[in-house]
C-alpha cells in the first residue's frame, strides 16, 4: 500500500509540474512582450466568409476571379475565394495544354470568344500589368492553323470558313494545288480543301498566362486556398411554377474546405459558387446535388462532363517543315507543329471513341504514338517517316460527352451555382472571354459583350445540341 | 561690366594653357591642327553670344543650300510648313500610288498598321526601331505580299523569330533586313531558316554586326531610296 501511495504520489508530482509549466506559459503569452499563442494558427485555412467562391484555380478558375475583380462596381465591393486542390497544377489541363489558338469553329459563339482571347492576349500588358513585377511575355507564334478537309468534309469546312469570315475572323481557303505551293512538304492525297488562319491564330505559353493571371489576381485581392471541396451546405425552397408543378430550388450557403493530408476543413460561408474544376466538374455538381433524381427530369440530369485523357508527343525530326509552319491538323485527326528554333515538333491525336484510353492517371502510351498517330503523320508530311521521339506527356480533356461545348451560367435548380467547364480542349483559348462572360451574369444578371445563351446548362435537360464540327 | 567679367575669363583658361583647352575638346588625344582648330572654335562659341550667332547664321545658311539641293527626282520634297499643315497642291497627288514609307523611329502600333496595309503598292517599307511593333504586328503584313519587295526591321526591340516566321507570306521580298534584333534567341539560327523560308530574298541580318555597333549615323541608307526589281 504504501508502494501504491509513493507511485501515485510522484505520478501526481509529475503531472502537477507539467500543469504549472504551461500555466505559466500561458500568463507568460497574455503578458505583452512575447506574441500571443492563445489561439491557434489558421493562416493556412481559408476565411470563414467569401462573397464567391471559384472551385478550382486554372485558367477558367482565374479568369473568371479577375474580371470579377474587374468589373466590380465598388473597388474591394466582392470578396472572392480561389480553391485549388493541387498548387503544383500537376494534373491540371491548362498547363498541360499544348496552347494554341484559333478561331476555325463552326458555332459563332465560339468565333467571338477567341477573337476576344486574341485580343486580350495581344494587350495583355495592359489588362495584366502589376507595378512591381516584369511585363508577360507570352512567346506567342502568329503562324495560324491549317486544317485539312478530306472530299466528304469540304462542303463543311466552306460553310464555317463562311461563318468565320462573318464573324471577323482572317481565314482563308485554300485548293490542293495552293496548299502545294505554299507549303512544300505536304502530301495532299485525300485532301479535297483546306482553311487557313491568317491572323490571331497560333500558340502561346499557358503557363505564362497562368501565372500573369495568379498575380494580378492577387494583386487585386482575391484569396487562395489549397484545399479540396468536399461538401456543399445548402438550403432548399419548394415553389410552384405557373402549371402547378412543384420545384425544388436549392441554394448553396457554405463550402467546406478541407485542407491535404488532414480531416481539418474550413467551413466557408459564400453567396455564390463558381464551378470551374476541369477534369473534375462531375463531381463538384454531384456535391451540390446536381442529377440526383429520376432520369429524364431536370433533378435528375447530371453534368456531362468527364475527363479524357490526350497525349502530346515531341519528336525531332532534321528535315522537317521549316519557320513557315502552321499548326496543321489533318483529315484524320492527327495534328503537328513546330516547337523552337531546333527541328522540333509537337503534335498528337485524338483517339476515336473505342480506343479511349483510361483516365485514371496520367501515364503515356508511347504504343499509340506507333501506331495510331506516326502512320497518318508520315503520310501527311513524307519528312516525317523519320523521326525521333524525345518527350511526351498526357494531359485531360474537360470533356462534355453531350456536345463537346462548354457549359456556362447558373444551374437552374442549384440557382448559385454558374458553370465554366466543360470545354472540351478548347478552354484555353476561350478563357479570357469566358470569365468576361460568367463575370457578367454574376454582376448584371445577363450577358453583356459576348451572348453565351447557348451554353447554358437548360440545354442538357431539353436535348438541345449546340454541337461544334471542328475538335481536334 | 561686361570688360571685368570678360577679362577674369580670359585670364582664368589662359592659366590653364594647353590643358584647358583640350579638355575642353573633349578628345582624349588631340592630334593634328584641325582637331585644335574645332575646340578653339568650340571654346570660343561657349564664350561669346556673338560667335555663337554667327555660326548659327553659317550652319541655317548650309542647311538651305542642302534642302535646295534635296531634290527626288528633279520634285521638291513636300514638307509641312510651320504650323504643320502641307500645302493644297498636296491634293494633286491623291491618285499617285505610295511606293516607300520610312516609318523609323515611329511610335505606329498595330492598329495604327491599317493605315499601311491599305497602299496596294508599296515596294519599300522601313520599320526601324519602332518601339511598338512586335509579333503580333509582322503578321498583320500579308495583304503587301504582291507588291512588297523590301522591308527592314532593324533595332526593333519587341520583334522574335517567332513574328519573323509570318513574314514567308511575303513572296517578292527581295531584301529582308533583320539585324540588331535583341528579342530573337539565336540570331545565326533564326538567319539561317528565314533564308530558308525566303529563298528569292536577300536576308541582310546577322554576319557581320557580331560586335560591331553602328551608330544610327552610319547604318547603310538601304530604307532611302526603293530598291526597283
Amino acid at each position: 500500500v504504501a508502494h501504491a501511495g509513493r507511485t501515485v504520489g510522484r505520478l501526481g508530482e509529475g503531472d502537477w509540474d507539467g500543469k504549472v509549466s504551461e500555466i505559466k506559459k500561458k500568463i507568460k503569452s497574455i503578458l505583452p512582450g512575447t506574441s500571443c499563442d492563445l489561439l491557434p494558427d489558421t493562416s493556412h485555412l481559408p476565411p470563414e466568409h467569401s462573397d464567391v467562391v471559384i472551385v478550382g484555380g486554372g485558367v477558367l478558375g482565374l479568369s473568371v476571379a479577375y474580371w470579377l475583380k474587374k468589373l466590380e462596381s465598388r473597388r474591394g465591393g466582392i470578396r472572392v475565394l480561389v480553391v485549388e486542390q493541387d498548387y503544383t497544377y500537376s494534373q491540371a489541363s491548362t498547363g498541360l495544354s499544348v496552347g494554341g489558338i484559333c478561331q476555325q469553329f463552326s458555332l459563332p459563339e465560339n468565333i467571338q470568344l477567341s477573337l476576344f482571347s486574341a485580343s486580350f492576349l495581344r494587350n495583355i500588358n495592359e489588362y495584366l500589368a502589376v507595378t512591381s513585377a516584369p511585363p508577360l511575355d507570352l512567346r506567342f507564334n502568329p503562324s495560324g492553323y491549317l486544317l485539312l478537309a478530306s472530299e466528304k468534309d469540304a462542303a463543311a469546312m466552306e460553310s464555317n470558313v463562311k461563318v468565320q469570315k462573318q464573324e471577323g475572323a482572317k481565314v482563308c481557303l485554300m485548293s490542293p494545288d495552293q496548299l502545294r505551293n505554299k507549303f512544300p512538304w505536304i502530301n495532299t492525297e485525300g485532301v479535297a480543301l483546306a482553311s487557313y488562319g491568317m491572323e490571331n491564330e497560333g500558340w502561346f505559353d499557358p503557363w505564362c498566362l497562368l501565372q500573369g493571371l495568379r498575380q494580378k489576381v492577387e494583386s487585386m485581392g482575391v484569396f487562395f486556398c489549397q484545399g479540396e471541396v468536399t461538401r456543399f451546405v445548402s438550403s432548399s425552397q419548394r415553389m410552384l411554377t405557373t402549371d402547378d408543378e412543384m420545384v425544388i430550388l436549392k441554394r448553396i450557403h457554405e463550402v467546406h474546405v478541407k485542407m491535404d493530408h488532414s480531416l481539418e476543413y474550413q467551413p466557408v460561408e459564400c453567396a455564390i459558387v463558381i464551378n470551374a474544376a476541369g477534369a473534375w466538374s462531375a463531381q463538384i455538381a454531384a456535391l451540390a446535388g446536381i442529377g440526383k433524381g429520376p432520369p429524364g427530369t431536370l433533378q435528375g440530369t447530371k453534368l456531362p462532363v468527364e475527363p479524357r485523357k490526350r497525349y502530346v508527343y515531341v519528336w525531332h525530326c532534321p528535315q522537317g517543315p521549316g519557320l513557315e509552319t502552321p499548326l496543321v491538323a489533318d483529315t484524320s485527326g492527327a495534328y503537328f507543329r513546330r516547337e523552337g528554333l531546333g527541328s522540333n515538333y509537337l503534335g498528337g491525336r485524338s483517339p476515336t471513341e473505342e480506343e479511349e484510353p483510361d483516365p485514371a492517371n496520367l501515364e503515356v502510351d508511347h504504343d499509340f504514338f506507333q501506331e495510331k498517330v506516326w502512320p497518318h503523320l508520315a503520310l501527311r508530311v513524307p519528312a516525317f517517316e523519320t523521326l525521333k521521339v524525345q518527350t511526351a506527356w498526357a494531359g485531360y480533356y474537360d470533356y462534355n460527352t453531350f456536345d463537346q461545348n462548354g457549359v456556362v451560367g447558373p444551374h437552374p435548380l442549384v440557382v448559385n451555382m454558374y458553370f465554366a467547364t466543360g470545354f472540351s480542349g478548347h478552354g484555353l483559348q476561350q478563357a479570357p472571354g469566358v470569365g468576361r462572360a460568367v463575370a457578367e451574369m454574376i454582376l448584371e444578371g445577363s450577358f453583356q459583350t459576348i451572348d453565351l445563351s447557348p451554353f447554358l446548362f437548360n440545354r442538357f435537360y431539353l436535348g438541345e445540341k449546340t454541337q461544334e464540327n471542328n475538335i481536334m | 561690366m561686361a570688360a571685368p567679367w570678360l577679362s577674369l575669363r580670359l585670364v582664368a583658361p589662359m592659366w590653364n594653357g594647353t590643358r584647358g583647352i583640350h579638355r575642353l575638346g573633349g578628345a582624349v588625344v588631340p592630334e593634328g591642327n584641325q582637331k585644335k582648330e574645332r575646340t578653339i572654335l568650340q571654346f570660343l562659341t561657349n564664350h561669346f553670344y556673338d560667335v555663337e550667332a554667327l555660326r548659327g547664321y553659317l550652319l541655317q545658311r548650309e542647311m538651305s543650300k542642302v534642302h535646295m539641293k534635296n531634290r527626288f527626282r528633279d520634285k521638291e520634297w513636300i514638307r509641312p510648313d510651320k504650323y504643320g499643315h502641307f500645302s493644297p497642291e498636296f491634293w494633286n497627288f491623291r491618285e499617285v500610288p505610295i511606293e516607300a514609307v520610312d516609318a523609323s523611329d515611329c511610335e505606329i502600333n498595330y492598329e495604327g498598321l491599317d493605315n499601311l496595309l491599305l497602299l496596294k503598292e508599296l515596294q519599300s517599307l522601313s520599320l526601324q526601331r519602332c518601339p511598338h511593333v512586335d509579333d503580333w504586328c509582322l503578321s498583320r503584313l500579308y495583304p503587301l505580299a504582291d507588291s512588297l519587295q523590301e522591308l527592314s526591321l532593324a533595332g526593333c526591340p519587341h520583334v522574335s523569330e517567332r513574328g519573323l516566321a509570318c513574314l514567308h507570306h511575303l513572296q517578292n521580298l527581295r531584301r529582308l533586313d533583320i539585324s540588331d534584333l535583341p528579342a530573337v534567341s539565336n540570331p545565326g539560327l533564326t538567319q539561317i531558316l528565314v533564308e530558308e523560308m525566303l529563298p528569292n530574298c536577300k536576308v541582310v541580318g546577322v554576319d557581320w554586326a557580331e560586335g560591331l555597333k553602328l551608330g544610327p549615323e552610319e547604318q547603310p541608307q538601304d530604307t532611302a531610296s526603293p530598291v526597283l526589281a
